[in-house]
């Protein structure tokens, strides 16, 4: 015979019994009394059901890398459990075991197609590039290739013109 | 720009001028979740991580070509009311007018633009429009976004899209939402139908003032639910498509109303004119049923087109926060529904009398 269903939240035997179908995906959650109170299920206004599948998700998870804090910012997994927010964009690579397997249930899919802050992205990689041919430059000088290091400090020079802001809609 | 002229200027939602106004939907809102990189989110960052994004973010806001002329203030500088009129106005949230110091809102003059800075994620950035203008708004927010992209560098993964500190956030940041009243879905009683409905299409329904509010006046907020795996432009027109479907919905159930037996609803109309014309006490939440059922009377003809504007700014300046404000201190609950309904008899004073006719549904 099979065991009553124990809440997803705590070990109380669970009597709240919730599926909903989000993006035509079916999602089920078992909770006890105590938890679809404390989570909101009961109330008919609705609820945060993506905080809720999230948590409950979370909890389902093989504990992965317990141990484990973000290098950022001193986040652990532990304090995602009791947030269910994280602690710095850092932690999305930190925790990537945690929280992938949890988007798809939370989002229509799970790459982003959508915008990209170019000029963000274009700074960053312009900066790159710059710490990049900075570097060989110096090796150029060392090893007295100056031709090279002339064709570099060229680079350098063209490179930090891309960086001074243009005016509006120079993009 | 100082908060108090702020307040005392008209705003989108407030100006009577406005043209653009909907029958259905009210107003049309769009934000986006945006965060600096290497640098931790709002709920668990310190003291003086939170002051350095706030003055960085502040800096790049001010000098977006958007916010000339703007308000820009701390959230602890702000008092007790000033947030309330806020809050009524939709140009910052609960979680911010609750948050601690380090947090603070850049808002334009007419009220359009609002950049919440240190709520849940470094920054807020949202636009307001009356009447039913998503690709508008849309438009309007990401060159809002795109001008504060100019000076920060955003949290943002190729792979994820925008980082933010609630992960139901992620990808574009953007919830896009529209106020509807839906008067005829509630008399009616398919309010719960609908709610299920717009759920499964990945929208979620909410109250007047976001989750966990109640829908008085029948005015509900219906948004996007995810944010990860479609463009922008797909979610708008997701959005547009099921808001389109609910407005032909509340006007099938406006038609049924009618026919089945026109005299019970314009009762309940004429009603709502009598009470708002004459009643000495009225807490807020009568005060926006009331108001709701003479928008529907303006909807099927029975008040003047030209009453429309009243009706939207008085939703607004119903609210306790406004009512108190109008009366420049600080007033018990039970004061403010006596103030309420005065302020209410004086403008219905002026409101033009009901003409029920039953050739005259739209």
């Amino acid at each position: 015979m099979p065991s009553p269903l124990k809440c997803d939240f705590c070990t109380k035997s669970a009597t709240v019994h919730l599926t909903q179908i989000v993006n035509n995906k079916v999602h089920k959650v078992d909770l006890c009394e105590e938890c679809a109170q404390a989570k909101g299920v009961t109330d008919p206004n609705g609820f945060s059901l993506a905080d809720l599948l999230m948590k409950a998700s979370l909890n389902n998870e093989p504990v992965v890398a317990s141990g484990v804090r973000c290098e950022q910012c001193g986040f652990t997994q532990a304090d995602f459990k009791k947030h269910g927010r994280f602690g710095c964009p850092q932690c999305y690579q930190t925790f990537s075991g945690v929280i992938e397997p949890m988007l798809g249930s939370m989002h229509k899919g799970t790459a982003h197609t959508g915008k990209v802050p170019l000029r963000a992205l274009n700074r960053r990689s312009l900066s790159e590039r710059l710490s990049k041919l900075e570097g060989e430059l110096d090796e150029a000088i060392k090893s007295e290739r100056y031709e090279d290091a002339a064709r570099f400090r060229d680079e350098i020079l063209q490179v930090k013109q891309a960086f001074e802001p243009k005016p509006a809609g120079g993009r | 720009m100082t908060i108090d002229s702020l307040i005392d200027t008209p705003s989108e939602l407030t100006n009577s001028a406005g043209s653009s106004k909907c029958a259905i939907v009210l107003m049309t809102r769009v934000r986006l979740a945006r965060n600096l990189a290497g640098r931790a989110f709002p709920g668990w960052a310190g003291a003086d991580q939170r002051a350095d994004v706030l003055a960085i973010c502040r800096d790049a806001v001010s000098a977006a070509p958007q916010m000339k002329r703007s308000v820009d203030v701390g959230v602890t500088d702000l008092n007790e009311l000033q947030k309330q009129i806020l809050v009524e106005r939709h140009l910052i949230s609960r979680e911010l007018s609750g948050s601690k110091s380090g947090s603070g809102v850049v808002i334009n003059k007419d009220q359009t633009f609002s950049v919440m800075i240190n709520e849940e994620d470094h920054l807020r950035i949202q636009v307001l429009r009356a009447g039913f203008q998503l690709k508008k708004a849309w438009s309007a927010i990401n060159e809002l976004d795109t001008a504060l992209e100019e000076r920060l560098d955003y949290a943002f993964s190729p792979q994820l899209g925008y980082l933010t500190a609630c992960p139901t956030n992620l990808g574009t940041g953007m919830r896009a939402s529209a106020m509807m009243h839906l008067p005829a879905l509630v008399i009616s009683g398919q309010m719960e139908k609908v709610v299920r409905a717009v759920n499964q299409l990945g929208m979620v329904v909410r109250g007047l003032f976001g989750e966990g509010s109640d829908a008085s006046g029948s005015i509900f907020q219906i948004s996007n639910q995810t944010t990860l795996g479609e463009p922008e432009e797909e979610i708008i027109k997701r959005l547009q498509s099921v808001l389109q479907s609910i407005i032909e919905h509340e006007l099938n159930a406006r038609q049924k109303l009618l026919e089945a037996d026109s005299r019970k609803l314009f009762d309940k109309i004429g009603r709502a004119y009598g009470i708002l014309q004459n009643s000495h006490v009225l807490n807020s939440a009568e005060a926006m049923n009331l108001l709701s059922l003479l928008r529907l009377g303006i909807d099927l003809q029975i008040f003047p087109e030209t009453c429309r504007p009243v009706i939207d700014r008085l939703f607004i300046e119903a609210q306790p926060g406004h009512i108190q404000h109008a009366v420049n201190h600080d007033l018990e609950a039970g004061e403010r529904d006596s103030t309420r309904a005065s302020r209410l008899r004086e403008e219905f004073a002026r409101f033009p009398i009901p003409t029920f006719t039953t050739n005259g549904n739209n």
